[in-house]
Parts: structure tokens; sequence; C-alpha cells
């Protein structure tokens, strides 16, 4: 295929999984106005909290009208929709300010977090996985699977708290939560260090299950002809593993990336949570707390985008990756 | 040079081996520790009754001893038989909200795979849109929506994880539309419901089956990171997830058994539910060994 045939096939894959992503946020968002107005709560009452008592009824019937929480749900829809478009996405009821800035305050933070444990998740995977192929029922094949397995039914929020007391508690190595140190100024340093133990407990409890994939991919490569053809040339075991049964193996694993996205944001949720890192953990849990349906929303339709972001990025890698793959499937 | 890998990957072209130890092994242990395990939850809490309120401060903050295999809580209550309760209810909310997912996600699965055309095209899309969304978050919103209670701590898991069944079930009965016995069934004049009932769902009740227990370790996660978050069960109960966040507080003043215990129940209660439906799996599908479900 030519260059200007790949581009223009990617750039038709990328159109027509935005073309599937609309309708996707369209349905999540008004899933969400739904199930926001099909719960209990009052937004005034919650706006007033306990001064509703005492509270003029005139100016509660103001409010209700300038919220339009009496209209239809589909007129209230398009009101919201017709806002969100240009980035405003309402205010946040607990924290009284906008959604977009509550996020934009913290998403950085999350992304960080996020970005530097894929990445280490994946090397730990790609290594170990190899490792485990590599060395298959040997004792080192042994050790990695059944600690992958054991690492796969532990929750990472129990990991993270078993870090925190090692590291932090015990060794007192490196912080146990937040930025940066009490009266410290935010610089590189104090940054790396508080990222080490969050970043490091989310990438070990994603890494298994890449661990796991390679290796099982690895191992149905190391039994094909081409591999059997490379052995037979005499070429050394170094290369017939990594040069020629691993790159034929690591195909599958870049459209999974894309589909371990959900996961990593709900372990980074947790991992947040025990090492109070500041990024958007602590707004969604205390949006569900307090039943701030429009934080709790545009977190919801952030992360939802990031995911079909991430599936649309693998499936354009995939495609670059192996030319065999057309760009209309 | 011939290495070892290599004389092993010969002598075996089926080089896609199992989990670690012989189907046999893994059988036998996951069978012991998951009978001493619902044993343990189903009779101590007949005989040893457990006040969630109790509060006996003198014994309070007590590294694990012989009266207390796991020591005791900052309120003075005993790890262990706390641990026990907790995986009684994380373990009967995980049984629960799967089943419950499993038939939403089989109803889904029949009606796509039965209907096919734009039926099975739109709820296919639904599959996929649903899937989009982080399930925790999803789940957490449907409990805010909700409020923090046992109930909607099971309505959020059921409606965050009938996906994967909903799949399953619907490539297992496209697969068994195009078999004969179905065709010779139509061919004898059996309405659409008998075809249905009679033929399509008796073949894809094992699978629903086994899809039913690999998600119990899924949705007794879910329950407990709810409950980690505070947004799960009552404060007050012991679950697994309400004691890891309880535990929070005296780890920092050196008490690391009270989160070491119930974590170290839930890895190894969902080790050995695993461990057993992955056994089941490979009889099931012996050409689809995979360890990536596990």
């Amino acid at each position: 295929m030519s260059g200007t045939g790949v581009t223009s096939g990617i750039g038709k894959l990328v159109l027509r999984r935005l073309l599937f992503a609309v309708p996707v946020l369209l349905v999540v968002s008004f899933g969400l106005f739904v199930l926001a107005k099909a719960s209990p709560f009052n937004p005034v009452e919650r706006y007033f909290g306990v001064r509703i008592i005492g509270a003029d009824p005139e100016r509660v019937a103001q409010i209700r009208e300038n919220w339009g929480v009496d209209k239809p749900v589909v007129e209230q829809y398009t009101a919201w929709l017709g806002h969100a478009v240009t980035g405003d996405f309402g205010d946040s009821l607990s924290l009284q300010q906008p959604v977009a800035q509550v996020i934009g305050d913290r998403l950085g933070w999350s992304m960080l977090l996020l970005a530097v444990s894929f990445g280490l998740a994946l090397l730990l995977g790609l290594a170990l996985g190899t490792l485990a192929a590599w060395r298959q029922g040997g004792w080192l094949d042994r050790a990695i699977t059944s600690g992958s397995y054991v690492l796969e039914a532990a929750p990472v929020f129990w990991l993270g708290l078993g870090a925190l007391f090692i590291f932090a508690q015990q060794l007192q190595w490196l912080p146990g939560g937040g930025l940066t140190d009490a009266d410290q100024a935010l610089d590189l340093g104090q940054l790396v260090r508080h990222l080490v133990l969050p970043a490091a407990v989310l990438a070990i409890s994603q890494a298994p299950w890449f661990a796991l994939f390679v290796r099982q991919n690895l191992l149905e490569s190391l039994t094909q002809d081409y591999v059997t053809g490379a052995r037979a040339r005499g070429l050394p075991d170094r290369t017939v593993v990594l040069r020629h049964a691993l790159r034929t193996s690591l195909l599958p694993f870049i459209t999974l990336l894309g589909a371990r996205l959900p996961e990593l944001i709900s372990g980074a949720l947790l991992v947040e949570t025990v090492f109070s890192w500041p990024g958007i953990a602590k707004a969604t849990v205390d949006a569900a707390l307090n039943v701030d349906f429009a934080l709790l929303g545009g977190l919801t339709l952030l992360a939802t985008a990031a995911v079909l972001l991430g599936n649309l990025i693998a499936d354009v890698l995939y495609a670059l990756a192996d030319p065999r793959v057309g760009f209309d499937g | 040079m011939v290495d070892t890998t290599w004389r092993r990957v010969a002598r075996s072209r089926i080089a896609v081996a199992a989990a670690p130890g012989s189907p046999r092994v893994r059988l036998l242990s996951s069978a012991v520790i998951l009978g001493v395990i619902v044993l343990a939850v189903i009779v101590v809490p007949a005989v040893v009754n457990l006040n969630q309120q109790f509060v006996d401060l003198a014994a309070a903050n007590r590294p694990p001893s012989l009266a207390h295999p796991f020591g005791t809580d900052e309120l003075g209550r005993d790890v262990l038989l706390r641990c026990i309760y907790g995986l009684r209810v994380s373990l009967m909310v995980g049984i629960v909200a799967a089943v419950v997912s499993t038939v939403l996600g089989t109803l889904v699965g029949v009606l796509a795979g039965a209907a096919g055309g734009w039926v099975d095209r739109l709820l296919m899309r639904a599959v996929d849109t649903v899937a989009s969304v982080p399930h925790l978050l999803l789940g957490v919103v449907i409990v805010a929506v909700l409020g923090p209670s046992l109930t909607s701590v099971v309505i959020s898991i059921s409606l965050t994880h009938w996906l994967s069944s909903a799949r399953i079930v619907r490539s297992e009965i496209l697969s068994l539309r195009g078999r004969p016995f179905v065709d010779a069934a139509i061919a004898g004049g059996s309405s659409r419901l008998r075809v249905m009932g009679r033929h399509l769902l008796p073949n894809v009740a094992p699978q629903v089956l086994l899809a039913t227990t690999l998600m119990i370790p899924h949705a007794v996660w879910h329950e407990t990171a709810l409950s980690f978050l505070g947004l799960g069960m009552p404060p007050h109960m012991a679950s697994i997830g309400n004691m890891i966040n309880d535990a929070q507080r005296s780890l920092l003043t050196g008490g690391w058994w009270m989160s070491l215990a119930p974590g170290l129940m839930l890895v190894v209660a969902t080790l050995a539910i695993s461990g057993l439906s992955g056994v089941w799996r490979d009889r099931l599908n012996p050409r689809r060994r995979s360890e990536l479900s596990w």
C-alpha cells in the first residue's frame, strides 16, 4: 500500500470511529440525565439544604423556574446539550464552581498518574510475560504466573494500603500521599517522590493481566512454523524469541491496550483515593455522596470520551503496525 | 545448540500450558479452600453472634494473638470474626449480583442472537456503549442515584456487569442457529418459542452457568470497591470493603492486621472461586483455553 493510501485509510478509520463516538456520547449523556431525573433527590432542596424550612416559597419557586426542573426531561436535556457543546457543563452543587473548572483543575494530575502507571504496567507486563513464556514450565514461569493470579485477585486499594504501610509508614522512604510535603512548594523532585507509590501500585495491579496475555500469545507464537523455521536456520534463542515470536504476538496486544483503559480508570479512582492524589477521584466520590449530578455527569462523560479516544488510538496503531489489516474492518 | 524451551515446544505442539499445577491439583485445592470458606461463612455466624455495635475499648487494637488470630480492631472487636461476617455479606452480594447480571445479559444475548437484523445491531451497539463507560464510575453514578444501600449496590453491579454474558450468549446462539438440529426442528414445524426453549436455551445453559461463576469474583471486587469509597454497604455493617475502609485510620498508628486480614480473606476466596470455575471452563471449552478470564 502506498503512503497516501495508508493516510487516507487511517483518515477514514478515524472518521468512522468519531461517527460512532458521537451517538455513544449522546446516549451516555442522555442516560445519565434520565438517571439524575429518576433520582429521588430534589436538586432545589439540596441547594437550600436545611434552609429550605424557613425559605421564602416564592424564592424556591423562582429557583425552580430558573433551573427549569419542572420542564420535560427532553427539553431540559437539549438545553443542557446546547451549553455542553460550548464547554459549559453547568455548576457543581457541592463545590459551588463550574463543572468545567472543577475538572480542569484536577484532570492534569489524573492524566499524569494514568500515563505513568500505564507505561509502567506495559513494560512490566511485557518483560514478565516474555520471561514466563521463554522459561515455560520452569520455576520463573511458575512464580510469574502464580504471582499474577494472586495480584489479579487482590483489590488495588488493598495493595495501595499495604504499600502505604510498608514504604511510607514503616520504612519512611516515600511520602504517603498528597502532591507535596507540608509547607513545600511544588517542584519536580517533590512531584516525583509523591508519584512513585501511587503509580507503582496502579501499575503493579494492572501488569499481571498484560503479563498473562503476553505469555499466552507468545506461547502460541512459539509453536508456529516460522518460529520452527527460524530455529532450524540456527538463529540464537534470543533472536528467535524476541525478534520473531514476540513481534507477531504483540499485534493483538495493541488492540487490548484500548480495551484495558476502562479498568485502568477504575483502578486510578481507587488508588487516588488511597494516596489522596489531587485528581478527579475525590471530586467523583464527593459528587456521588452529595448527589451532585452536574459534576458526576461531567466526569462520567469525560471518562467515556477518554475510553473512546483510547480505542481509536489503539485501532490506528494496530492498522499502522500490521499492513495486512484493512482500514475498513 | 538446542535449548530446553525448544525441546519442550517440539515435544508438544500444544504449548499453551494451563495455570500452574495440574488441573487435578487446582481443582482439589480450590474445592477444599472454598469448602472451608463456605462452611465457615455459614456455620460461624450461626454459632457466634456478632454484635455489630459491640465496643470493648479495653481490648482495642490488639495485635494477632492466640485469642484473636487476626487481632482486634480500634473498637475491640475480633477481626477474624468480623472478616467471616464480612466475607459472608460480600459473597452474598457477589452471588446475587452475578446471577442478576448474567440473567440480564442472557436475555439481551438471546434476543440479539435469535432476532438478528436491526434488533441485534441495536442491542450490540448498546453493549458497546455501556462498555465505553468505566464500570466503577457508572456504578458510582447508579449508587448516587439510588442512595448507598445493599440493594443499590446489587443493582449497581448488575447494571454494569451484564455485558460479557450478553456477548457470550449471543455468539453461542449465533453458532447454534446454523446447526442441523435447529433446521430440523424448524422443518418439523416447531414454533419460534419452542425452538428457543427446547433447542437453543438448553445448549447455552452450561456457558451461562459458567459465566455466572466467573462473574462472582468481579461482582465481589466491585462491591468492596464501592464500600471502600464509602458508597457501598451501610457503614456499621461488616463487609470486606467497609472493614478495609475503616482500617485505613488504624494503619497510620501501626494496626496493619486490620487491613491485611480482610484483604487476604478476599484474595483467598476469589482465587478459590476462579480456580474452580477455571477448571470447569477448560473442561467445557478445551480448545479455548485461556488464562485471561481467570
